[in-house]
């Protein structure tokens, strides 16, 4: 029998992603996984409850909450925690918080503060050795060339000329006091990849990812949704209700949302393999320069 | 949500695809055009982003290729490469078509780069490997392919690229694919398939050439859709890894791991190595669902029917012939920027198990190109080598031929926790397996106990002149006194009786201190308290020791006196001999002393009178004799 016949790619993937995420809790002394609510994470999520079925993860997830995500995040994180009977700390840097950190104001600083730091300060706060990311190389070129298993130093920063030799499945858990590991089970997966999956394994995501009519206004070339009323207007915009869909989840100010009528599963999918845009021009922070992607991982960004 | 509806719809008209996958890595020199051919492949099968197109033709103006579309910029990710122009490290590419699903290894072709190239190889089922029609197979084609081949590659496409350049003529490409069909067989490669293209043009990339009528055989797309990587496996019977034991509560105990090779079905009697008990297969989850079998490459969790001793790094076999020895020889990649000498000690992955292993003997390098045996006693980054191996213990394990998974491994470095090397296993070593350790009626503990004390190794390590054997020998005075039965190891005085045969060169030193190490244990273990004064200056000869010792039984003391103190007193006259450069390799002067990251205590001879200095050893000494006793 040949494996083509038994094995679909997402089963390849599948099992290559439930093998690196046991190979970490069997070896790394202090593991948490990071959920950021998306349909990633999401994913990330499904698989360690099935790499440890009938026993739940060994390890906690962690969400760092900039007090900026979509409402509809924070209820469909609470729910899930609640509902799949895992331990989920949720992290804020109050620091940040205190000193009116916002996204219009503050720009990079506020997703350097907020996002970046935060991070770091909670890793730091639980002393975890190793943090699973729902990171993917068809991301960002940086990320293409970035490991499954990632090193940071004790500064977090990562070292792209400097990283291990990855061979076979034989991965190298081993560091230092300090030290961390990043693990990257979705590496090896496509936008496309991850919702194929959601559909085979009726994964649920957040309501957002599917198109709906919300209250948006259009700034340079971005559709934003107006999550709640500390959303600034610009002299000139109006709130129109839409029929939008977001492509990723982040802080609401800062997510573009796609003019979209899909509403299924099927319809996202249809619309993906046609796609014109890869899924990080939603990201407004990725514009900046080539490169920025690679400059902010060497800084501890996830 | 009515997901599941959604998706048995969408799957009827065909929207969610369910293709195999297949991994490839390229291989190239930097003007090769590797990067160029895939990145022509996915522009062509319209697989890129129109985002990244633009950002593509942005770059290619900066660029210096004359503002035509530079393919390669899509693949050169990291900001040094492109301001070298090279490519440095793998970059993975995904694609898909109506056939499959692609994963591209893109790696660096140059010599210094061999480990990147085989971290790519390690991962893929098929190596691309780009011939320049002007250049022909060259030595580097060699170097690719026997890098992949090394690393288990059974499939190999050869495009012998810029046809265009060449004229698209039919003679020369003969001429290539003769060298290569000659390659092939030095290399004993398998599976090999020659096709012409030109990356730049496209032709036979994903459409048929025009200008190369001649050619009348599959595109590249089209061989990478159809080609089965699956066809031969030679791998026999059932083996499992265990990755984890899965207890969530007291009446299931489960064990975790991805199947390496065969199936398993409920029923099945399968062998527990290395203990070699049997068990049956009482039942198998897959993921998360209950099933009957479990084939290669599922993730599994499974029930025995009966009490076993179970952990992570034993491996379930059914039909299957697994080695269960400490001794095989391999193949070796060098891969770290020190050098290797033999005797060096590192953490081997094996499968799932970890464990200490030592490079026994280097037996010769290979060189990399041409493929010969050239005499060898180190190694340097990219080198490989054939080497015995030893391990701490015995372990389960195959020739890489025999069970890929089981037939790989890695070392990793013990101080600095790089991936120093990768390896294949070739043979088993019977000689490991023909010693047992013979049992003795009377014990350690018994002797210790007639001596009345408790056998330890004070491990004195510094520079030479720090005054490691005086105090040394200060303190085994005091111990005597103290009616203690002790022995004192100097280095000196080893070298001129057991060790008088090894000199002063890294694998020397390292076998210096092995034999002492174990001499020491033995002199423990017939109930002697052992002092030993060796400079011993690396941190992994240490750690080893402290091994062989054993942890509980070692008492590491650094003699941490300065340098400038050390050259001061020059009691033997050596610091200054070694200014002159009549001795090389001389500690702290042309070789450097690891200092000990965390010894169980320290003393500096200059800053305190030798008597305090002693009276600290001893408190050391007898407070650990009581820590470590409890």
């Amino acid at each position: 029998m040949q494996r083509q016949e038994l094995f679909s790619h997402l089963d390849a993937l599948e099992a290559e992603a439930i093998y690196i995420i046991r190979e970490v809790a069997a070896e790394c002394e202090n593991p948490v996984m990071l959920y950021s609510i998306g349909k990633d994470s999401s994913v990330m999520l499904h698989l360690a409850l099935k790499a440890f079925y009938p026993e739940k993860p060994p390890f906690p997830f962690l969400h760092i909450d900039t007090t900026w995500k979509f409402k509809e995040m924070i209820e469909f994180r609470n729910r899930i925690a609640e509902e799949k009977g895992i331990e989920m700390l949720v992290y804020t840097n109050e620091e940040g918080v205190r000193q009116g950190m916002n996204p219009f104001d503050h720009g990079a600083s506020y997703t350097d503060i907020m996002k970046t730091q935060a991070l770091k300060q909670a890793l730091e706060m639980y002393g975890f050795t190793a943090a699973f990311g729902g990171g993917r190389r068809d991301e960002e070129k940086s990320r293409a060339k970035e490991r499954i298993f990632s090193f940071r130093s004790r500064e977090q920063a990562w070292d792209p000329k400097n990283q291990r030799p990855e061979m076979w499945r034989l991965y190298n858990t081993q560091i230092h006091k300090g030290e961390s590991i990043r693990i990257f089970p979705l590496s090896n997966w496509t936008e496309n990849d991850i919702w194929q999956y959601i559909a085979r394994e009726q994964i649920e995501i957040v309501p957002l990812y599917f198109a709906k009519k919300r209250p948006v206004v259009y700034r340079d070339g971005n559709i934003i949704m107006v999550d709640d009323e500390r959303m600034r207007l610009l002299p000139g915009e109006k709130i129109q209700q839409k029929s939008v869909r977001f492509r990723t989840l982040g802080c609401y100010p800062l997510t573009g949302g796609v003019e979209s009528k899909a509403d299924t599963l099927e319809e996202i999918v249809k619309e993906t393999l046609s796609a014109v845009s890869s899924e990080r021009t939603s990201r407004v922070i990725d514009h900046e320069a080539a490169g920025s992607m690679e400059r902010r991982k060497r800084e501890g960004y996830f | 949500m009515k997901l599941r509806e959604a998706w048995n719809g969408a799957r009827e008209r065909g929207i969610f695809r369910m293709n195999g996958l297949l991994k490839f890595i390229t291989c190239g020199s930097v003007d090769d055009g590797k990067s160029t051919l895939i990145g022509h492949m996915l522009y062509d099968a319209k697989l890129l982003f129109v985002d990244q197109e633009k950002a593509l033709e942005l770059d290619s103006r900066i660029g210096s290729r004359e503002g035509r579309i530079d393919y390669s910029l899509l693949l050169d990710g990291l900001m040094a490469e492109r301001e070298q122009g090279i490519t440095i490290d793998v970059a993975y590419r995904y694609f898909t078509t109506e056939k499959r699903s692609f994963i591209v290894a893109d790696t660096p072709g140059h010599e210094e780069y061999t480990r990147n190239m085989a971290v790519g190889a390690s991962f893929a089922d098929l190596a691309v490997i780009l011939v320049d029609a002007s250049q022909g197979v060259r030595l580097q084609t060699k170097r690719h392919a026997r890098i992949c081949a090394l690393m288990g590659i059974q499939y190999f496409l050869f495009a012998v690229n810029k046809m265009d350049l060449a004229g698209y003529s039919q003679g020369e490409y003969q001429k290539i694919e003769k060298e290569i069909k000659k390659l092939a067989i030095d290399l004993e490669l398998e599976h090999v398939k020659v096709i012409p293209v030109s990356a730049t043009e496209g032709d036979n990339v994903t459409k048929h050439s025009i200008h190369m009528p001649w050619s009348q055989g599959q595109t590249l797309l089209e061989y990478l859709e159809t080609v089965n990587v699956d066809a031969d496996t030679d791998e026999q019977g059932f083996v499992m890894p265990i990755q984890r034991v899965c207890r969530p509560n007291a009446d299931f105990r489960g064990f975790q791991g991805q199947v390496a090779s065969g199936q398993v079905v409920i029923g099945d009697e399968v062998k527990i190595l290395p203990s070699g008990e049997k068990a049956g297969v009482q039942s198998i989850l897959t993921a998360d669902k209950t099933a009957d079998n479990a084939k290669k490459g599922q993730p599994v969790t499974i029930k025995l029917d009966r009490e076993v001793d179970v952990s992570r790094g034993c491996v379930l076999v059914k039909g299957a012939e697994l080695k269960v020895s400490n001794m095989f020889t391999a193949l070796l990649l060098w891969m770290d920027d020190t050098k290797l000498a033999q005797g060096k000690n590192f953490l081997i992955k094996l499968g799932t198990k970890m464990l200490p292993a030592t490079v026994m003997t280097i037996k010769h390098k290979v060189d990399i190109q041409s493929g010969e045996d050239i005499a060898a006693s180190r190694l340097q980054k990219n080198e490989i080598a054939l080497c015995d191996i030893r391990l701490s213990e015995k372990a389960v394990f195959d020739t890489f031929s025999g069970h890929k998974d089981m037939g790989c491994f890695i070392f990793i470095d013990r101080v600095t926790n790089m991936t120093s090397a990768c390896g294949v296993i070739l043979h088993s070593l019977r000689r490991a397996e023909n010693l047992t350790w013979q049992k003795l009626d009377i014990t350690r503990e018994f002797r210790a106990r007639q001596m009345g004390q408790k056998p330890v190794t004070l491990w004195f390590t510094g520079l030479s002149g720090s005054g490691k054997s005086v105090l040394a020998n200060e303190v085994e005075k005091a111990l005597s006194i103290q009616g203690k039965h002790t022995m004192l190891l100097d280095g000196d005085n080893v070298r001129m009786g057991l060790n008088q045969n090894l000199g002063f060169e890294e694998k020397d030193r390292i076998e210096n201190i092995r034999r002492t190490a174990e001499v020491a244990k033995l002199m423990n273990d017939a109930g002697l308290i052992v002092l030993t004064a060796f400079i011993s200056p690396y941190r992994s000869d240490r750690k080893r020791a402290r091994e062989i010792i054993g942890e509980e039984n070692f008492i590491e003391i650094y003699v941490s006196t300065p340098l400038e103190e050390c050259e001061k007193r020059d009691v033997k006259g050596l610091y200054k001999k070694a200014r002159k450069g009549e001795i090389p390799n001389f500690t702290g002067v042309s070789s450097p002393y690891e200092k000990p990251d965390n010894p169980e205590m320290m003393v500096d001879t200059s800053k305190k009178p030798l008597e305090e200095c002693v009276e600290r050893v001893l408190d050391t000494v007898n407070r650990h004799m009581g820590q470590k006793d409890r």
